[in-house]
């Protein structure tokens, strides 16, 4: 069990949406509030990375669409939707 | 009943979980019109559970369930146990009267099944199809909700049901719910270990279709607020952590690092032996209890289920599927009484006093206090350290001269730092809420 996360992300089954992010981060807001520290450490598929100069860097192919970050996410600072029908994880074992 | 031309069915169902699905099967026995609304490409294709389901509601609802439901495995063990860092103290109970009374499921599996036996009812299970928004009607103030729109179109009906989960984003734009505070929600983070039927039998203790399920609290979540699970499936076992997003969020952990660590705890990662993982996935976990149930009806909607935050952590069981199937056939009820008699006006009190009339809305009010006790930090890590202390004064034998047991448990309490006050408070409390 030394999977990386990435590895580990990669056993799972999605149908990614090429067209359209279902996550949106308003980066004035995030480098004000430090939210990408926040945002990087408590979802549990690495979607976010803290940047340097305090953006967050999203990838949104890997989000297992719990909410975690809704909840989370200093105000003002993520527009977190579902994906559109069909697109996103696809679980076989929840 | 005949769907009138206005609209494009009696009752809209928003996803086609445990709540939704018993609602639908209900709603088209009684003989109204059912669309069940799901965002996943098949049902369960969203939804991850730890996950236990106690079966009394399932079989109440769905013929043949224990017969039929794909289930994993029938759980007759029971384990809690208080995980230190290199120690552990277990109750480990087994009884043979648990036959049937609680299995362990995969969402992904289950929910076809659930969603089958709709359609066989009568309703039209639609998947694939994210609803965006309710269709709500402002006239004067008074507020009804008409209908979905889903992907550009517009689907409009007597009722709707929302049984979407624990974001449930369709009752917070209706202004129901507000969202939730960090300390009411937790999440899961579960990993699924693909183990042979004859590991898991070696493993476990158990035999045929028997499994076990432990509940785990103590190092396992590094003080962060919540615990470990680990459930055996027919060939492979959920595992994971819960933890509670205001300790989470305070601790400045990295929530996989939590799961992570404790899969290769040393009393932990035996059992996970040679096993591949399947799949890791994550959900989050209503624990605000009764306070966080609120608001659960307006004209023409009805919210059931995570997405009315009908979940229950007693501290020994966490229970949320039979509940949201409970509530699914209360709201049911109620809106074919409403739809027979006339008074669609009277559906929302009907649900709530169905609801809390029945064991759900019971149990959630004999559990009202256990969130707040389970916010009590020592839980997650000075009483376990304090059991084993305890034990190990009565097991170690390292040539010092024995002491009485209540001596042994007197310096062990001292040692904790935890303060008899403290306990006899603590005790008290857990009396009083679980």
């Amino acid at each position: 069990m030394t999977l990386s996360l990435a590895e580990r992300l990669g056993r799972n089954s999605y149908q990614l949406d090429e067209e359209l992010s279902h996550i949106e981060i308003d980066q004035v807001a995030a480098k004000r509030t430090g939210a990408g520290k926040i945002l990087e450490a408590v979802c549990p598929a690495h979607v976010y990375t803290a940047q340097p100069d305090g953006s967050v860097g999203i990838e949104y192919a890997a989000c297992l669409e719990c909410g975690t970050c809704l909840v989370l996410a200093p105000a003002g600072v993520l527009t977190w939707h579902y994906p559109r029908g069909s697109f996103g994880i696809r679980y076989r074992e929840g | 009943m005949d769907t009138t031309p206005d609209v494009d069915a009696d009752v809209v169902v928003v996803g086609a979980g445990c709540a939704g699905t018993a609602a639908a099967l209900k709603l088209a026995q009684a003989g109204l019109s059912v669309i069940v609304i799901d965002r996943g490409d098949t049902p369960g294709a969203k939804n991850l559970s730890g996950g236990v389901l106690y079966t009394h509601a399932a079989t109440d609802l769905f013929d043949g369930f224990l017969a039929h439901a794909p289930v994993e495995r029938v759980i007759t063990r029971n384990v809690v146990q208080f995980l230190n860092a290199g120690s552990g103290v277990a109750i480990d109970y087994r009884d043979q009267a648990l036959e049937g009374n609680a299995v362990s499921v995969l969402r992904a599996r289950l929910d076809p099944w659930l969603a089958a036996q709709c359609e066989s009812a009568g309703a039209m299970v639609m998947p694939g199809v994210r609803v965006d928004r309710l269709v709500i009607e402002d006239a004067g103030g008074q507020r009804r909700v008409l209908g979905v729109e889903a992907g550009g179109d517009t689907l409009r009906c007597h009722h709707v049901v929302a049984a979407d989960g624990v974001n449930s984003f369709l009752s917070r734009a209706a202004g129901l719910r507000s969202a939730p505070r960090p300390n009411q929600l937790a999440v899961g983070i579960k990993s699924t270990v693909a183990l042979d039927a004859a590991a898991i039998e070696a493993r476990f203790g158990v035999s045929g279709h028997e499994g076990a399920a432990f509940a785990v609290v103590g190092d396992c979540t590094e003080g962060i607020g919540g615990g470990g699970f680990l459930y055996t499936n027919r060939e492979s076992v959920s595992i994971g952590v819960v933890l509670r997003l205001d300790d989470l969020a305070a601790s400045g952990k990295t929530s996989s690092d939590v799961h992570d660590r404790f899969l290769a705890h040393p009393l932990v990662a035996p059992y996970l032996k040679g096993g591949e993982l399947l799949e890791y996935g994550c959900h989050l976990v209503a624990e605000g209890g009764l306070a966080m149930v609120g608001e659960i009806a307006m004209d023409g909607l009805v919210v059931v289920g995570d997405a009315a935050g009908l979940t229950l952590n007693t501290g020994l069981t966490v229970r949320g599927m039979d509940l949201a199937m409970a509530s699914g056939a209360a709201a049911a009820e109620a809106i074919a009484a409403g739809q027979a008699n006339g008074e669609a006006a009277g559906i929302g009190a009907d649900y709530r006093r169905r609801l809390f009339a029945s064991f759900v809305g019971k149990d959630m009010e004999t559990y009202a206090k256990a969130p707040a006790f389970l916010e009590r930090r020592r839980l997650y890590g000075a009483y376990g350290d304090l059991a084993a202390s305890v034990l190990r004064g009565a097991f170690l034998h390292d040539r010092r001269p024995r002491r009485h047991l209540a001596s042994v448990a007197w310096g062990a309490l001292r040692g904790s730092g935890i303060g008899l006050s403290k306990v006899a408070g603590d005790g008290l409390a857990g009396v009083r809420a679980l």
